[in-house]
Parts: C-alpha cells; structure tokens; sequence
C-alpha cells in the first residue's frame, strides 16, 4: 500500500502484542460498531506515474502564458528559484509548530529574523510568526483594536479592497460591532474618514497603497485618531515599502498585509502570507505566534516561542485569537526573499515597477479617449478611464493574450469604465508597447 | 549562529535583475517617499542559502525523525506533491483571472481540482457539501461555528451557547468566543467518553450546538456518538465534527452518518500535506443539506455542459472567509494523495494507524500509566504521573527523547489528564521504528527511577539546552530593530 511500511507479518506480530486476533477484533475492543460504509468513490488508488499525468493535464487547461497586468492585492512579482530548493529541505518542510525549541531552532531563528525584517520594513516595533492572509490580518487588527480601547465602531475607508471589505463583513457579522464604510473614491474618503472620527470609534482602517493604487501621506487623520484615542490601522502592499515612507512613520499603530509580494508564486490564491507588525504597546494584545530571543542553560543565545499566556492552547475562550497553524513556511520564503534582495535589491525592484508602472501609464494615456482616472500619485498601480463600457475590452483583450486588468464597474456601476491595472518588474517594454496596441485595437 | 543582520556586507546582492528598459521616473509623491532603504540583510546568494540551510540542520522534521507529536498526525508527505505543487500551469496562475469577465474559461484545470477534491471529501465524510476556503483548521472551525450561527439566525432562534467537552483542543473554545458564542463546558465519564449526565443538563434552548472530536482528543471512540448526536438534534442545536483525529476512522466511518451536521477537517493532518513548521494548513468545511445555502461564496459549480462556474451570490451565504479558493496548492497536493490511496487505501491508513497506536500503548503500558484503561485509536494518551512522583515529568521525558533522536509526543495535553503525553505514531512508520521508540521510552522510565537528574538535564545533544522561556516572556526581545530607523 502507498507510503505504509508495515508489512502482513508485521501487523500479524504487532496485533498479537496488543493481544488480539485480528484488526476487527481490536476496532470492536475500540468500541466502533458501525458498519462499514459503501462509498461512490474509486477502490484502488493510482500510482505515482498516473497521478502526475492527470495533474499534468489538469495544469495544462490553466492559461498561465497570459502576460500580467492585474494585480488588485496579489502580484506577479520575479521569485529568484533559491526560495524553494531552500523551503523544500525536509527540516523546514516536514517540522510542525515549535513547541520543542531546542529541536526547532532553525524554525524559530529564521522566524525571529522574519520578525525582524518586517518590522524594519514597516517601520513598527513588533511582529508576529505570521497569520493566515492579508485579509484575516486585517480582521485580526480591528480585534485587537476593540479589545484595546472597548469602544464599538469601526471605520473603514472605502478604498480598502473590495475582497477584504467582504471578509471583514462575514467575521464581523457576530461581533457586537458596528462597521462603517466611507465613500471609495479617494478625496471623499480621505474627508469622510477624518469627519468621522469620534469617542466611539475604535480603530481607523486605511490601505496603503489604497485598492486603486493611490498614494497619500496618512499622518495628519492617523495622529488626529490617535489624539482620540482610535487605533489608526494600515493594511499595506509591502513591496511597496521598497520606496514608500513607511506606515510607522505615519503614525499607524496595528500594520498588517498581504506577503506574497515577496516571494510567494501566485498559486491561484493560497498558500499566501498575511503579516502583522504593532508597536511594543499592542505587543501582549497581538494574535498568533510570536518568537523571542533568550539564552539557554549554558547562557547560548537561542530562540522560543513567547508569550503564549495569549494563546488559545493556554489561554481556551479568554484567548487573544483562535489562530494556531499559520504561514510558517510561507514567512520563511518572505525572509529567504528578502535576504536574497537585500537592501540594495529591494529598492531596485521597487524602482523597476514605478518606473515601468509610469510608462505604461503614459503609454496607455496616449490612446485617445483614454486617460488616468486620478491625478494622484501611485507606485506600480494605477486606474485609467476608457471612453467605453470596460468589460468587453478587457474579455477582448484577455483573447489577444493580456490580462489587462480588473474592470472596476463589478464594485460600484459608475466605475464602468475604469481598469484597474499593476505592473511588475516582470514586464518588459515590449509587453507595455504592446498592451497599448491590443488596447488602441480594441476600442 | 548569527543573525543574517549581523552578517554580510555593504553593496552585496543576493539576486539578479533585469536591466531598466524605460525610463526611469515614478509616480511617487515626494511627501510619501521612503527617505532610506529598508535596513535589510547584504549577502551574495551563497551567503544567504548557506545560512538558511545550516538553519535548517538545526531542526527535527519527519524526515529526520519519528514524529509522534498527539492531534498533529504528523505522517509522510509524500515529495512528488511538491513537485505538483511547483508546476508552472497551478503555481504560476493568477486568483484575479477567474474573476475576470468569461476569466474561468482560462483556469478550468485548477477549478476542476479544487472542485474534485470538495466532491471527493463530501463522499469519504457523508456530507452534502464542503468549503475548501478556509486556510487552517482553526479558521475551519471559525468558519463552522459562522454557519451555525447563520442557521439559527434565519430561523429566527437565539442561541448563544456553544457547549464543548473539557477535553477539547484550545482552539474550540477561542473559535466559539470569535464566533460570538459563549463556551459551556462539558464533563468526561470514567471511560473517557462524553459525560452524558452532564451534556443532559447543559442542553436547553439557549444552546446552538455542540462541537465534538470524533474521536476525541484521548485517541478514545466514544460509542455513543449517535445517541449525544440525536440529543443536541432534540433539543435543537446542531453538532460540529472537530476532524483533528480524522485519521483514525477515515474509509471506515463517515461522520455525517452518525448525524454530525458540520464538520472541518485538516489537510495538513489526514491528507499528507506538509506541516511547514506551522503551515500552511487548510482546514475545509463539510456540511449537511440544510447548511448548504450558507456556505461561503465564491463557490465552483458545475453547469450540465460541464464547465465550472463560480457562484458569487447566495442569498444565505455567510460571505467569503478567504480572498480566493482556500490554499490552493495545499488543495493540490492532497488531491494527489485521494487519488493515490482510492478508497481502499484511505482504509489501510486507519488500520495502520490504529494498530501502531494500540502497539505503543500495549507495550508502554508497563512504564507509564494509561489514562483510560481501553483499547485507543490512532493515539495513545499516557501518563507520567509515576515519575513525576520521582522528580521526572512529563517535559522531562520529552526533551531525553530529542537526546535519542527522536522528536517528542505532545505533553501537557488533553489538560483533563495529569502529565499527559500524547503519542499518535501514525500509518507510515514501521514496527522497527517503534520498537526503537519504546526501547528509549523504557530506558527513561528506568532512568527515571536509578538516575532521575540525568533524565531532567536533558537534552544535551540538541544545538541548545534548555531555554530560559521565563525571561523570553518577561522581557520579551522578538526583533533584531535597526536602531537608527527605530521611531
């Protein structure tokens, strides 16, 4: 049988150990009694050789030759092929949580240094092992922020993205909160947002870069939140980070995202990376793993897991999260991609994509009847208005080869004209060129 | 070792880049412009794998240890899935394209897998549907306790109490308070099954439902499943299948016949996929009938032309609880295990399982006490309270088994059993591998009794002794800050 080693004469001396005559004997001292089941589902299994052709197959009804130009939270970022060979080593693939540390210190080392980078690039103080995605980051942050202060509103701008708006609906539905959605486009959010702060709100939640890929300086509402005791909280890009002053800067106190930026393939959606970083204040408020340095018997330095008066295996119903298994191996192609970039190589892809984001931009605007729908500042995503319906451009384009971008008018009917596009440092010139030939075709 | 902070040098680059082929310029206002670079690591390539693979030596995993860490089924992950999981067509696809209009035309592949996989699990567990969104078994269970919280909601009942037994797993407790239940917490009977006594009096109409391990967290089948099943259902609550311990009774007993309405199951348990140091998991959701409508959306359909569709609106849906489709490649790989095993196999993995368990706990017994006197399932559940008594607990025998070479059972757990030590071998590893582990189990026991100090100085061979975690918490130091950027 696959991957089982025991053999008949194995299981034979084995049961007669426990004891019994055969299997069923020992199921019935077990105390099962139900009938075997009959199940509308294949006998025998396939091999090895049958199961990768089917996959095979499988893999090949996908069209991946597509060339990018959608980004909307997840991105097609270069992932150096180092990560993986160096993921997949069997130590770091097959270890579970590190509850033993003196068996896990490469685990805890290299999650202690995931920490540390993220709080480098997000310019906070503290971070988490990591949690599930960007999405259920973000939910994670408001939580944090309404057991902090006990206040019951939470403020959330219009320009967060749509997915993410969606799921904090579904987790916040039995909360006894009330959460309030501001205007999506971008000025009007900006004045609602700083209207609406009062004693009752909990946490302010903005994202940086905001969903239609505009840039702003978020310190002015973020200290005028804090003044009022509202936990300002930043969901951001991070790869942005590359050139973009950082939400620590800015004030914001609870800082979470999406990491598959860096270094983590598209996967059609998952395995992803959501990360939190907070300052020391909101350190024992904070859900997840988190690894601390200390120093053994022998005064080594080494790595543990800390704090864990906050989690659920100790703390059950009074817990700080439910959250146990996180993103572990995906945390550590984050550090791995990382240190691969270093300082220098991480500016340079950050300055790959702003620069070739601001030549699609001009290229895409030189189209007649097209043109950017805002004048704002953005870092490698940006949203241009077409002079028709963009719905059936981008289905066109998508047959031409180009995924073009999302069609804004599925999230508000005004919008029905806007895409919304992201370039990567994985886009060459010709690529550019030839969106806007596909796109000048089209209309 | 040191920290990749504290190595390298200015100028170094790991990684190589494409030369700029437009002009340089960017749409970055000056007032939101970084004024340094991120203060990360400057190694060449070489420098930074060396350190992460002499990191990586510094760690225990399955395929350098037995693993018979209790609830975590910590099995062989077979390695042509990651080979599966790194083709270009599945981890090269982009989520956004089957959200573009007629976008699901160009990922069917991936669709028809994540679709394959939730039919296939919604026949092997006898249920109606499952989700595959959730991304750990926790967020299964957060996930499960929404939808049970929708039913009652669109019946216009309110029932806020969640009841769980006090031997559940942490994580049941701490979903039910997310989901805005409040725990009530049930008994055990002598013979380590549900106290029927004690779940009679916490039933009423405040109840929404009972969340149950099946079998639960002693490794233990408890035989009144259907009757405690048909009593939460008379009362009117519903019953969440925790599946943690699925690998005991999976291709031998589908928890929806014995009238579970809910139930999540972990990939990264039962169907082989790898633990990654503490993930990524996947924790999808079963349900019966009358919770289909809530399910979360988007969720794949197949139209009579047989195509796949998403379906993005459900008038009872709770509403997405991941972006996309759940993790999509942890999906992948456990699709390539169903269709390795079939039905047959799914059979052998708990008849392997339960047997290695019983022949630990048979031949153990003479050493640490039993917590219930039975026959188990795919864990044992020992106690080392006869040693503790010498000075020798339950931690201590945990870290002299790192010092032999193997990685640990979990301790401490089921919190209703003293010193516990949970011990779950799982189907793949052989007799020879677990006759070793109970000659060391053994020797401690009898270390324990002639030299207790030599077992409780343990480990001595790890890369580190044992870590002053009282200062880690107290004066907690949980990153290398660069202090010139610090604000």
């Amino acid at each position: 049988m696959p991957y089982i080693a025991n053999t008949a004469q194995d299981r034979k001396e084995m049961l007669q150990a426990i004891g019994v005559e055969s299997f069923d004997e020992l199921w019935h001292l077990a105390d099962v009694h139900e009938s075997p089941p009959r199940f509308n589902l294949p006998e025998k299994g396939l091999s090895e050789l049958e199961v990768l052709a089917k996959l095979g197959t499988l893999a090949r009804e996908n069209r991946t030759d597509l060339i990018c130009f959608t980004g909307g939270g997840v991105y097609d970022h270069f992932v150096p092929a180092a990560i993986s060979h160096v993921v997949e080593r069997g130590e770091f693939l097959t270890s579970y949580t590190p509850y033993q540390p003196e068996a896990s210190q490469g685990t805890l080392q290299a999650v202690y240094e995931y920490q540390s980078a993220m709080c480098r690039l997000t310019g906070m103080e503290v971070s988490n092992a990591s949690l599930y995605d960007g999405g259920t980051a973000l939910f994670e942050a408001i939580l944090m922020a309404l057991r902090r202060n006990r206040r019951r509103k939470v403020l959330i701008a219009g320009t967060l993205s749509p997915i993410y708006q969606a799921m904090v609906r579904t987790s916040s539905h039995h909360l006894a909160a009330e959460v309030r959605v501001t205007s999506d486009e971008p000025d009007q959010c900006a004045d609602e947002l700083l209207k609406s702060l009062d004693e009752e709100t909990s946490s302010v939640v903005i994202q940086y870069p905001d969903f239609y890929g505009t840039i702003r300086d978020w310190t002015p509402l973020v200290m005028k939140a804090r003044e009022k005791g509202i936990t300002p909280i930043c969901s951001v890009y991070p790869l942005a980070l590359a050139l973009l002053k950082t939400p620590g800067e800015m004030g914001f106190e609870i800082v979470t995202g999406e990491g598959q930026s860096l270094g983590i393939p598209l996967s059609f959606g998952g395995p992803y990376l959501g990360f939190m970083t907070t300052t020391s204040d909101f350190m024992r408020k904070m859900p997840g793993r988190i690894c601390g340095r200390t120093k053994d018997l022998s005064g080594k330095p080494g790595f543990v897991l800390t704090l864990q008066a906050r989690e659920q295996h100790i703390r059950r119903e009074k817990a700080t999260s439910n959250i146990c298994t996180n993103e572990s191996l995906c945390a550590l192609r984050a550090i791995i991609y990382l240190a691969l970039m270093g300082k220098t190589g991480f500016r340079r892809v950050g300055e790959l994509c702003a620069s070739k984001a601001s030549f699609a931009a001009e290229t895409l605007i030189s189209i007649p009847g097209v043109r950017l729908a805002s004048s704002d500042g953005f870092f490698n995503e940006f949203v241009i208005e077409l002079p028709v319906d963009a719905k059936p451009v981008v289905s066109q384009l998508l047959r031409k080869g180009f995924m073009a971008g999302i069609p804004l008018g599925a999230f508000r009917e005004e919008r029905n004209k806007q895409v919304l596009l992201a370039v990567t440092e994985k886009r060459t010139r010709e690529e550019i060129v030839g969106l806007a030939e596909a796109l000048g075709g089209a209309l | 070792m040191k920290l990749l902070f504290e190595k390298g040098s200015p100028g170094r680059t790991g990684t190589t880049l494409p030369a700029l082929d437009v002009q340089r310029s960017d749409r970055v206002p000056d007032s939101v412009r970084r004024r340094e670079d991120a203060a990360l690591p400057e190694l060449s390539e070489l420098d930074v794998i060396r350190h992460f693979v002499n990191l990586s030596r510094k760690n225990m995993g399955i395929e350098t240890s037995f693993y018979p860490l209790g609830s975590c089924t910590m099995k062989y992950n077979p390695r042509f899935h990651e080979d599966v999981a790194s083709f270009t067509g599945f981890a090269g696809l982009h989520p956004r394209l089957s959200l573009l209009p007629e976008g699901e035309e160009y990922c069917q592949g991936a669709l028809r897998a994540v679709f394959e996989a939730e039919r296939f699990l919604a026949e092997l567990l006898g249920f109606a549907d499952f989700t595959m969104q959730p991304l750990a078994g926790a967020h299964g269970e957060m996930t499960g306790l929404m939808l049970i919280a929708a039913f009652h909601e669109a019946k216009g009942e309110d029932r806020s109490v969640m009841l769980i037994p006090d031997s559940a797993h942490g994580t049941n407790p701490a979903s039910a308070t997310l989901a805005g239940f409040s725990a009530r917490v049930i008994g055990t009977d002598a013979f380590g099954n549900v106290d029927l006594a004690s779940l009679e009096k916490a039933l009423g109409p405040d109840v929404a439902g009972l969340m149950l391990t099946c079998p639960n967290t002693l490794g233990l089948y408890d035989a009144n499943v259907r009757q405690i099943n048909e009593m939460v259902h008379a009362s009117g609550g519903l019953v969440y299948a925790d599946g943690a311990n699925l690998n005991a009774i999976v291709g031998r007993v589908r928890p929806g016949d014995l009238g579970f309405d809910i139930m999540h199951i972990n990939l990264h348990k039962t169907f082989s996929t790898p633990h990654g140091g503490g993930g990524p998991g996947s924790g999808p959701v079963g349900v019966c009938a009358k919770l289909v409508p809530f399910l979360p959306v988007p969720h794949i359909q197949e139209h009579s032309n047989g195509s796949l569709r998403l379906k993005h609106e459900s008038a009872y849906s709770v509403g997405p609880v991941a972006p996309y489709y759940g993790n999509f490649l942890v999906i992948l790989r456990a699709w390539a295990y169903m269709t390795t095993l079939g039905i047959e196999g799914f059979r052998r993995v708990s008849e392997n399982a339960v047997i290695n368990a019983n022949y630990l706990r048979v031949r153990l017994q003479q050493a640490y006490k039993p917590a219930f006197e039975r026959a188990c399932l795919h864990e044992c559940v020992l106690s080392a309270s006869a040693q503790a008594r010498l000075g020798v607990r339950a931690l201590d025998i945990a870290k002299a088994l790192l010092d032999r070479g193997f990685h640990a059972p979990t301790i401490y757990f089921p919190l209703i059993v003293e010193e516990a030590l949970m011990i779950e071998p799982t189907e793949t590893e052989s007799k020879e591998t677990l006759d070793a582990f109970i000659s060391a189990m053994l020797e401690i026991a009898a270390l324990a009794e002639s030299a207790p100090d030599a077992v409780t100085a343990a480990p001595l061979t790890m890369p580190v002794r044992r870590l002053d975690e009282t200062t880690a918490a107290r004066r907690p130091d949980v990153a290398a800050l660069d202090l010139e950027e610090t604000p």
